[in-house]
């Protein structure tokens, strides 16, 4: 067992490379002149070929990827030019902030999926069912953008119980940085205050980021608890007496969540990849904007450091949770 | 018992026509028999037919190619403008109906495209095996652990404004789901008798993926491109949002939405019904695709 | 010189708790206008053999690890040009041994040679098992049959119509008639469609036939059709059978000689009547008693 673990560790290196080289090309082959941005229009002949030789851009390519690889091994992911900045600080800034949304947005997600998918399958083909189903088919349709106006438009301009946008009230000073997370910082430092303006600020974009993952772990646990719920061990139970509630959360639940797990893992690294819209309406400085900014700004570097860090959180994460199932079901393994 | 020549052709011809109809009627009727998908049927050739029709059915088509009217700013939904003005004086239900257009087109073309690109990736990949495999589905493993919506902003921001190069962006990050479906498909075709029978006659790896294997997987496959034509609209919508793709005065339904963004919650008309409008468009196309699904592949009833 | 000569071969199937040994030193000879059976238990290696001898047994998982196949003269294996780079690459240690290539002979039996295979395809053909399963769903029995003079349009030169025709000529010789041309497989009896397989079998002229249980699948009362349509085309077009079966009363009826394989070894060989009547080896003989009584229904 100790093997295979180790063997999928290892392979994640070649992968790793992998996706680097790809995000290098992708970096080298996209139009616009990195030398002429960053020379600003009144540069100077000597000043342009100074910043070409800088940048490597003389090179051949393989040694340009070369140079590439052993920068981001040593921190150095580029500058960017918005932020005047290493890529590495901004991204150590922005990246907790996206974290923080996708998990919030997970959470609510899973919690209310399982239940609801529970709830459906059980009550089946009666009218929550229905209506589970339906609400479900709505929520994938559902531009985040739209939904994130909607709800800022209703919560937040009409009733005014969450926050607009942003993180943090501008005019107060936030929780000292520890996870760079203001909901955990804030209770790390036990200011309850400063947890509830988090919370109030997070609760929107996080609502808004959390239907679509929402919608389809419903559907997964409903179809997977259905199929449970007809399986002869389940029936076995009832005759033998056991009561309803607890045959639902202790066998029920547990069978039927492992293929619900699979789509929590894609959704997770589906989510970090797509919060711009959301980050993008309700002004959450996290990488989605970062990233959008500097694309609309021909700012190329900060986009790949971003790209290269999601697609490295992702491989990881799909890592751990292959790993996890390897545990649960040994049976993986022989492949 | 030998059969007499001249051989007449139109007969033959009709024989195997009637033989394909017959398939298809069976599989209408059994899409007749779920009604969510009929509902997404007709809106989507509602859709079809609003985006085809052109700027001829809206109430204001010039509007659709930039004319403005700024005694008519910011005008509330009524009779003459069943959605309201916006900042330009332009009607909102033109515009609306003129995004139409781009959003749906874009969406089909992207999916038309990602599909092309994927089986034959994925034919290749799964029927040759060894080291075609190998390279190929690499790549397109890697390209889909990369963030998909922030690789197609760039790669559309970089390649210019236009809507062929917004799909083409798009349609980038879309190909490895076919050619992971088509391969997955081709796979579990590859050692059928048939193949088989027809390897013994002397076809090569083109003439059996062309005859045999693909023909056969033609379902899977017109599942989820049915099923992806929504999010393709979607991510059209996104890059429209952003800024990205296409340029006014073209109208866009995500475009549209962003810039009325900054007139909430006065004006709140310009931007609930181009959000509406993309939402109707996605559900639309999920329900047929739902609908496809059930009725092509049934082995994912539910 | 024997048509068909397999000589002492030797196969191994990679599987995933090692590698099987499914053929231990296949000897058989066949000539020319022959009809040969294979039979034995289910396992014993008989399909394969038929398999191996059209190229159609894909390496890997399996490997080839001695002896040679011999198709008139040649061998089956080294007909083609592109054989003699694989076993160039294999004398000079470049291919690795186990790689799933095969050790004799060098050239390589399986998939990467077109010309070779299309060549190999005029002169043999197979009739699989299952009726069903070995034709497409989706095309029409004219297609079927005609499909190999579609792939062969180079060297037959044949158009739309003269295709066609050739159709129907091979539907009258198995007894199918032009009211069948349109339809497709799920469409058709088992022994239709298997008439059809042979039908498609013979498109090509081919020298030999390989059938692969080919009436395992059908009812009994059907089976007998079928075994004497074989039997009439044999004699009709002067082919050579090499005829797998478990069912020894089918084998004993329609086979000139048969070979008795067990566990991927030739455990006896000979003249069918001989074999039957005086079977040498113990497990020849056990076979032979487990047979049921079904002539009846054969004749």
């Amino acid at each position: 067992m100790f093997a295979y673990i180790l063997r999928r560790v290892v392979l994640l290196v070649p992968v790793l490379l992998g996706l680097s080289m790809m995000v290098f090309a992708i970096g080298r082959l996209l139009p616009g002149d990195p030398v002429m941005l960053a020379a600003g229009p009144n540069a100077s002949r000597e000043e342009i070929a100074a910043l070409s030789a800088e940048f490597g851009l003389d090179q051949p390519i393989p040694l340009q990827y070369w140079r590439y690889l052993t920068g981001l091994l040593q921190g150095d992911w580029g500058r960017s030019l918005q932020t005047r900045g290493p890529v590495l600080e901004d991204l150590k800034v922005y990246l907790p902030a996206t974290l923080e949304l996708v998990l919030a947005a997970m959470l609510i997600a899973v919690v209310a999926g399982i239940l609801l998918g529970l709830l459906a399958a059980v009550r089946r083909n009666g009218w929550i069912d229905y209506l589970v189903r339906l609400a479900s088919l709505a929520s994938i349709s559902m531009p985040r953008f739209f939904l994130g106006l909607i709800l800022q438009l209703v919560f937040a301009m009409w009733l005014g119980w969450a926050a607009l946008g942003g993180r943090f009230p501008l005019t107060l000073s936030p929780p000292p940085s520890v996870t760079g997370m203001l909901t955990l910082d804030s209770l790390i430092a036990g200011d309850m205050q400063a947890l509830l303006l988090a919370l109030q600020h997070l609760a929107l974009p996080a609502i808004a980021m959390s239907l679509s993952p929402l919608a389809t772990i419903t559907r997964m646990m409903r179809a997977s608890t259905m199929e449970v719920l007809q399986q002869d061990y389940v029936l076995t139970a009832r005759a033998l007496g056991i009561p309803p509630r607890k045959l639902l959360f202790k066998h029920v639940l547990r069978n039927a969540l492992s293929s619900t797990l699979t789509v929590i893992g894609l959704y997770f690294g589906w989510l970090l990849g797509g919060t711009v819209l959301v980050e993008t309406v309700f002004d959450w400085p996290g990488v989605g904007l970062y990233a959008t900014k500097s694309i609309l700004t021909q700012d190329f570097m900060p986009v790949m450091g971003v790209v290269l860090s999601i697609g490295t959180m992702f491989v990881v994460f799909n890592l751990v949770i292959d790993l996890l199932y390897g545990v649960i079901n040994p049976k993986v393994q022989l492949r | 018992m030998m059969t007499t020549l001249p051989l007449d052709t139109a007969e033959l011809a009709q024989g195997a026509s009637r033989a394909r109809r017959d398939a298809w009627r069976r599989a209408f009727y059994r899409m007749r028999q779920s009604s969510l998908s009929i509902v997404g049927l007709v809106l989507v050739l509602l859709l079809l037919l609003v985006a085809a029709a052109g700027n001829s059915m809206a109430p204001f088509p010039d509007h659709i190619t930039g004319g403005i009217d700024t005694a008519m700013r910011f005008k509330p939904p009524s009779w003459s403008n069943w959605m309201g003005t916006n900042e330009l004086g332009q009607d909102v239900f033109s515009l609306v109906l003129g995004g139409a257009r781009i959003s749906l087109f874009a969406g089909l073309a992207v999916v038309l495209l990602a599909a092309a690109v994927g089986t034959i990736v994925g034919a290749f990949a799964g029927y040759l095996g060894g080291w075609t495999d190998e390279v190929l589905m690499r790549l397109a493993d890697l390209k889909l652990t990369l963030p998909g919506l922030i690789l197609a902003m760039a790669v559309a921001a970089a390649l210019g404004a236009g809507t062929l190069n917004m799909v083409i962006a798009i349609s980038l990050g879309w190909w490895p789901g076919f050619a992971r479906l088509v391969r997955g498909e081709v796979l579990s075709r590859r050692e059928e008798v048939y193949v088989l029978a027809a390897r013994a006659l002397g076809a090569g790896p083109v003439r059996i993926l062309w005859r045999h294997i693909l023909p056969n997987i033609v379902s899977p496959v017109i599942v989820k491109m049915s099923l992806d034509v929504g999010f393709a609209v979607l991510t059209v919508a996104s890059l429209g949002f952003v800024g990205i793709g296409v340029k006014p005065p073209t109208p866009e339904w995500g475009q549209m939405l962003s810039t009325a963004r900054g007139f909430l919650p006065d004006y709140w008309w310009t931007a609930i019904f181009p959000g509406a409008a993309i939402f109707l468009a996605v559900l639309s196309f999920n329900l047929l695709g739902d609908g496809l699904r059930d009725v092509l592949d049934p082995k994912s009833r539910r | 010189m024997p048509l068909l000569h397999i000589d002492n071969l030797h196969l191994a199937m990679r599987s995933y708790d090692g590698e099987a040994h499914v053929l231990n030193g296949v000897q058989l000879q066949v000539d020319k206008g022959e009809i040969w059976g294979l039979a034995g238990e289910t396992g014993c290696g008989k399909s394969v053999t038929g398999l191996s001898v059209s190229r159609l047994v894909n390496t890997p998982p399996a490997r080839y690890m001695q002896g040679r196949i011999l198709f008139d003269g040649q061998d089956v294996v080294g007909e083609s040009g592109s054989g003699k780079s694989t076993l160039t690459r294999c004398l000079l240690g470049l291919e690795p041994v186990d790689g799933g290539r095969i050790l004799y002979r060098g050239a390589d039996i399986a998939v990467h040679d077109a010309h070779g295979r299309r060549g190999h395809a005029a002169r043999m053909q197979v009739v699989f098992q299952d009726p069903n399963a070995s034709m497409n769903p989706r095309m029409t029995v004219h297609d079927i049959v005609a499909e190999g003079m579609v792939i062969h349009q180079r060297e037959l030169g044949l158009d739309g119509p003269a295709r066609t025709a050739q159709v129907l000529t091979l539907l009258g010789h198995v007894g199918l008639g032009r009211d069948h041309l349109h339809r497709y497989p799920h469409e058709m009896s088992g022994g239709q469609r298997q008439r059809v397989c042979i039908a498609r079998a013979l498109a090509l002229k081919p020298e030999c036939l390989i059938l692969d249980e080919p009436t395992s699948a059908l009812d009994v009362s059907v089976q007998a059709q079928v075994l004497n349509l074989l039997h009439e085309m044999q004699q009709a077009f002067g082919l050579t059978y090499v005829f797998v079966s478990h069912d020894l009363a089918v084998v004993r009826y329609l086979c000139d000689d048969v070979v008795v394989l067990r566990g991927g070894m030739v455990v006896e060989a000979g003249p069918t009547e001989q074999i039957f009547s005086t079977p040498q080896d113990g497990y020849t003989r056990a076979l032979i008693a487990a047979m049921p009584e079904l002539e009846s229904c054969l004749r």
